[in-house]
């Protein structure tokens, strides 16, 4: 029996010629990750262990994006210890505030992950490398310190489902509505514990961003990573971006997936999703008219270049609804560079956007961007759970950049075309 | 080993969020989280923090801590003294967390069905057996693979870490 992509990538790592799903393994990894939520208890735990060094200072990255620039003391303390730990250790790739960027746009914009590696991190959105073909999943802070100390992890083999995209997407249908609208078809829980392979001639439609933004949002589905297969989008990508040599590896022909699902892209709208769950969705056509208080435009999600630049052609030369706070937030420090040299960041500001420094800080409720009792906003980022952006009686709304900026100008959820 | 408490009951897909939320996660101390445990439950008929005792055990339905990676979910739930969660499926994150920091979990479809708010239940970790003293029911969960029991045995993962760097 053949195996899946992400199969694939796990034996190579395994040392074997052949794994199958359910099989228990223990894998090499070529990169391990950590923020400044999840590091701190990693550190913790690493020091438990008793040895001084990381297995390799190339291959531990650190990037204090969630609570920073520090937000209050307890933050500054936890971004303090994880500092000195990449310092002691010689943590190459630490990302101090002025380099840092939101890590699942920074890390590959930084070339640190290619095509077949194998990644973990502790962030659930480590499943964004997929994008470049990687295998890459989120794991805990343990996981984490035991990857810094050995440079490997346990896996359970995931079984896959399979994706085919096929056609054109419309105009205002990107990455973040597909995948909206692949959670809403199969549930939050719907690729537990399995790959999701992405498949099909409507990937040749889709930016190596919109690649990004989907293979984010795996985990959104419960899977355990979401993976692309590399062409020449992803080589051109890699080569742009890294020194390091991508490794091709594809499906087999006869490889087994639990379930195959077709989906026709040239019929998918603008997708919503709904609180509190990302399985909530409905076509900007059900979802329009619905007044918010407040639009956040960024996160690990939809934070790239095409992000901001599908939010400023709407907004450009238009002023948002004065009832709103219209929050922007590039994903990295290049990100926000070129909204300044693009012009981009100019019609922000002159549309009465807050246009601030790379931070998750409002995705998860951290700060930038807290909700009071009873608020709305519509947000390009991952999650709506209860209490996920503020009060535990406020709303969140998840959307793509263009459905975000069409709000931001009206103040009700409002579908691109109209405006 | 065996645990015995009350049942804490909640319903599908509670996510980290709801475990502990991110306006806490400035702390990693296991006590300060165990504060907040649950503290966005908001539809739950019971105050968890209010009432929770050592030994007390969390029944779900499924796809229980979905969301986030942050361990401090599980460290959250273990440092309340939740001595086992049952649920119909966990999301895989927070199961691979529990078992590596050691809080049992264990997955039963019937033990989530049957059980409810309140009940008095015993879990025998050896032989997977789920006893629901209230309503006199047992329920049988899956077994951990071997993989995961030696885990156990020696303590967790930062265990088993030593053990496999010679250090112990």
């Amino acid at each position: 029996m053949g195996m899946t992509m992400t199969q694939k990538i796990l034996a190579a790592h395994a040392g074997l010629d052949s794994v199958k799903a359910g099989q228990l393994i223990e894998a090499k990894l070529d990169l391990v990750l950590g923020n400044d939520v999840t590091t701190p208890v990693a550190v913790t735990e690493f020091n438990k262990i008793g040895i001084d060094k990381v297995f390799d200072k190339e291959k531990v990255t650190i990037v204090p994006d969630h609570f920073t620039p520090n937000k209050d003391i307890k933050s500054a303390e936890h971004c303090k210890y994880i500092r000195e730990f990449a310092h002691d250790k010689e943590i190459k790739n630490y990302f101090e505030v002025g380099q840092m960027g939101i890590e699942h746009c920074l890390l590959p914009e930084a070339g640190l992950v290619v095509s077949g590696d194998v990644v973990i991190g502790a962030d659930s959105h480590t499943c964004t490398y997929g994008a470049l073909g990687a295998f890459s999943t989120g794991v805990g802070s343990t996981d984490m310190a035991v990857g810094m100390a050995r440079g490997v992890a346990w896996f359970k083999v995931p079984s896959a489902l399979k994706f085919v995209l096929k056609n054109k997407p419309a105009k205002w249908v990107s990455g973040k509505d597909i995948i909206l609208h692949i959670i809403g078809m199969i549930g939050v829980d719907g690729a537990l514990y399995k790959s999701m392979e992405f498949t099909g001639d409507g990937l040749q439609y889709l930016t190596m961003d919109d690649r990004f933004t989907i293979a984010n949002m795996a985990i959104e589905a419960g899977g355990k990573n979401g993976i692309f297969p590399v062409d020449d989008k992803t080589l051109e990508y890699v080569k742009e971006h890294s020194q390091k040599t991508p490794v091709v590896y594809e499906a087999d022909a006869d490889a087994e997936y639990d379930a195959v699902y077709e989906i026709d892209l040239s019929q998918l709208r603008p997708t919503v999703a709904f609180p509190h769950l990302p399985e909530n969705t409905k076509t900007i056509d059900e979802a329009k008219g619905l007044e918010v208080d407040q639009v956040v435009i960024g996160s690990c999600t939809n934070g790239r270049i095409s992000d901001m630049r599908i939010a400023a052609n709407i907004l450009k030369g238009k002023k948002i609804n004065p009832k709103l706070r219209v929050i922007i937030l590039p994903g990295t420090q290049k990100i926000w560079l070129q909204c300044v040299e693009e012009g981009l960041a100019k019609i922000f500001v002159e549309a009465g956007c807050a246009f601030s420094t790379p931070t998750c800080g409002p995705c998860l409720g951290g700060h930038m961007g807290i909700l009071a009792k009873g608020e709305r906003a519509v947000s390009t980022t991952n999650r709506n759970f209860i209490g996920r952006m503020g009060h535990p009686e406020s709303e969140v709304y998840l959307a793509s950049p263009a459905v975000a900026a069409a709000t931001a100008v009206t103040g009700r959820i409002t579908d691109p075309e109209e405006v | 080993m065996k645990a015995s408490g009350k049942v804490f009951k909640y319903g599908d897909n509670i996510d980290t969020d709801v475990i502990i939320p991110a306006r806490y996660l400035n702390s990693s101390d296991p006590k300060e989280l165990a504060k907040h445990c649950m503290e966005d439950a908001i539809h739950s008929t019971v105050n968890f923090v209010e009432n929770v005792k050592d030994g007390d055990i969390i029944v779900a339905e499924k796809n229980f801590g979905c969301g986030s990676s942050r361990e401090h979910a599980p460290i959250a739930i273990k440092a309340s003294g939740i001595s086992c969660v049952i649920a119909k499926t966990f999301a895989r994150i927070f199961y691979r967390n529990a078992i590596n920091i050691g809080l049992p979990i264990l997955e039963c479809e019937e033990a989530a069905n049957s059980i409810e708010m309140g009940d008095e239940v015993e879990v025998d970790f050896d032989t997977g057996v789920i006893t629901n003293k209230t309503k006199n029911e047992t329920y049988q969960a899956e077994p951990f693979p071997e993989f995961m029991q030696e885990m156990f045995r020696v303590g967790g993962l930062i265990e088993q870490t030593k053990v496999k760097l010679g250090i112990k």
